[in-house]
């Protein structure tokens, strides 16, 4: 065997002579020595990340202290489930929302493809008559609601100082959600919702003096035609959500800000200040 | 309620506030409790009831007998009650726009201190009455019955006509067996027995108000309608 010659390339690394450093600047030495390595777990990681983006978010915001008043805010003694009402009410809009935005994808608001498209919606799509029907079914739940929580209301004089303006807004809000029900009834464009729709308007019309021009904006025309479904539909699913969505902040400001009203019979055992004036 | 009223309830809401429970975890269990309630009763009622559709919007039916959803049978019903035209508009904007009127306006002229519904006879009255009043119209308005329909055997070469005179509005007025409204136009259970083919026709195209004229009718349909109502005894 002829002796083994060693490539001179094949050389290791090792054995090479080390260059000298260069003249880095101090932060870019290599750390000579490593210390041991901390030992972090995947949720401790999971943590600090989320706690930094919140602190991230926070620092520009300031929303944690407005946060913490909300959810943290004292509900006074003896708030039973008749308080559940307002949320619950909410709770439907959200549903409606939700509901609403899967049947505006397969909506066509043309009177010659209107009905056809609901027809596609029931029979065809996955789910569809499903969700049509929650929501449907939904605007009685959302109606129903508005209503018990306003006799809530009344019965337990929660309007009352200081909540005169939030009773407004809730009335408002009422409004918005007949308008709901009256615009969005037109659209799945059968016989029953189009001639209950065609007399609805001819009532608006009957009223005195804005009557007639009110009845005529929701036509758009004196007469009932295309424009009137696409009108009903904008109508429905973009400037009334948007109202109903505002109000109902200004409702929740509202009730953040004065208190959820006690329950009247709870009386909190203070001097009445007549007895203290005496 | 004056100045010291209202000193004396934030003084007392305060306190009882103080003593209260915070707004999470507890009053967001029970909304979330109830938010899931809402949910369900949504979900049920969509398995259960349904979506189904109707026939198709046709604008060429003269006069179809129109049915709102039932949410607005209260206002509906209204104009039922209220029948002389002249009054109408009292039935249908007069009373809705007042009551909202009166809503809207609550605090401001109802601003007594006391909260208690015991103590405020007067309002509890005023509320009972109305819900008293708007479930009577909506039980009204849903015992009217399906406009559309009349629930009658007849000879199969009536059927036509029958269908003609269900989706023409007649029941809106006019009773036929068991269906539509009684009233204000006469009965037509037995309408064929009263009047001949001809004299149902001649009605048809010029009626005593305030019924419609249905001289625009096709004359196909307005053929059927008329063999129908005529063999009707």
């Amino acid at each position: 065997m002829p002796p083994k010659l060693s490539n001179p390339l094949k050389k290791n690394v090792s054995d090479l002579p080390k260059p000298p450093m260069p003249p880095l600047p101090p932060s870019l030495r290599p750390n000579p020595k490593p210390g041991p390595k901390e030992e972090v777990t995947v949720g401790e990681a999971a943590a600090a990340g989320g706690t930094s983006v919140v602190a991230w978010i926070d620092e520009r915001t300031s929303g944690s202290g407005f946060l913490r008043g909300f959810l943290f805010r004292k509900v006074p003694k003896g708030t039973n489930w008749w308080y559940t009402l307002g949320s619950a009410t909410m709770f439907a809009f959200i549903a409606q929302a939700f509901t609403g935005v899967f049947l505006a994808m397969y909506y066509t608001p043309s009177p010659t493809e209107a009905y056809e498209s609901m027809r596609h919606v029931n029979n065809d799509v996955f789910l569809g008559e499903f969700v049509h029907g929650m929501h449907k079914w939904g605007a009685t739940v959302m109606t129903v609601l508005v209503f018990v929580h306003m006799a809530r209301t009344f019965v337990f004089g929660a309007y009352k100082y200081p909540r005169e303006l939030n009773w407004i807004v809730g009335v408002l809000l009422l409004m918005m959600t007949m308008m709901m029900g009256f615009t969005g009834y037109l659209l799945p464009f059968d016989q029953r919702s189009f001639w209950a729709t065609v007399v609805g308007v001819n009532l608006n019309g009957t009223g005195p003096i804005i009557g007639p021009y009110l009845a005529d904006f929701l036509r758009a025309g004196s007469d009932f035609t295309a424009t009137t479904l696409s009108r009903f539909y904008a109508i429905h699913m973009m400037l009334v959500p948007g109202l109903i969505g505002a109000l109902i902040g200004a409702h929740l400001y509202l009730v953040a800000k004065l208190g959820t009203s006690a329950p009247p019979w709870k009386k909190a055992d203070l001097p009445t200040s007549d007895e203290k004036r005496v | 309620m004056d100045a010291r009223q209202k000193e004396q309830y934030l003084r007392e809401y305060s306190a009882l506030k103080a003593k209260g429970k915070p707004f999470f975890p507890y009053a967001v269990g029970k909304d979330g409790l109830m938010a899931c309630v809402v949910l369900i009763v949504i979900i049920l009622m969509s398995l259960i009831l349904g979506a189904e559709l109707g026939p198709k919007a046709d604008p060429t039916t003269t006069s179809y007998v129109p049915r709102p959803e039932w949410y607005f049978f209260f206002l509906f019903e209204l104009l039922r009650v209220i029948k002389p035209p002249e009054l109408v508009f009292v039935a249908t904007l007069g009373i809705p726009n007042i009551a909202i009127g009166l809503l809207v306006l609550l605090p401001f002229y109802d601003r007594g201190p006391e909260r208690r519904p015991e103590r405020r006879p007067i309002a509890m009255t005023c509320m009972v009455l109305t819900i008293v009043a708007m479930t009577y119209l909506t039980l009204l308005g849903s015992l009217a019955g399906s406009p559309t329909e009349i629930d009658m055997e007849v000879a199969p070469q009536y059927e036509y006509g029958k269908e003609v005179a269900a989706n023409s509005g007649c029941l809106g007025c006019h009773k036929f067996g068991e269906n539509g409204n009684d009233g204000p136009g006469p009965n037509l259970t037995k309408i064929g027995a009263r009047l001949p083919k001809q004299a149902i026709e001649r009605t048809l195209n010029n009626p005593t108000a305030p019924m419609p004229s249905f001289k625009d009718m096709p004359q196909a349909q307005k053929t059927a309608l008329v063999d129908f109502l005529g063999q009707l005894r």
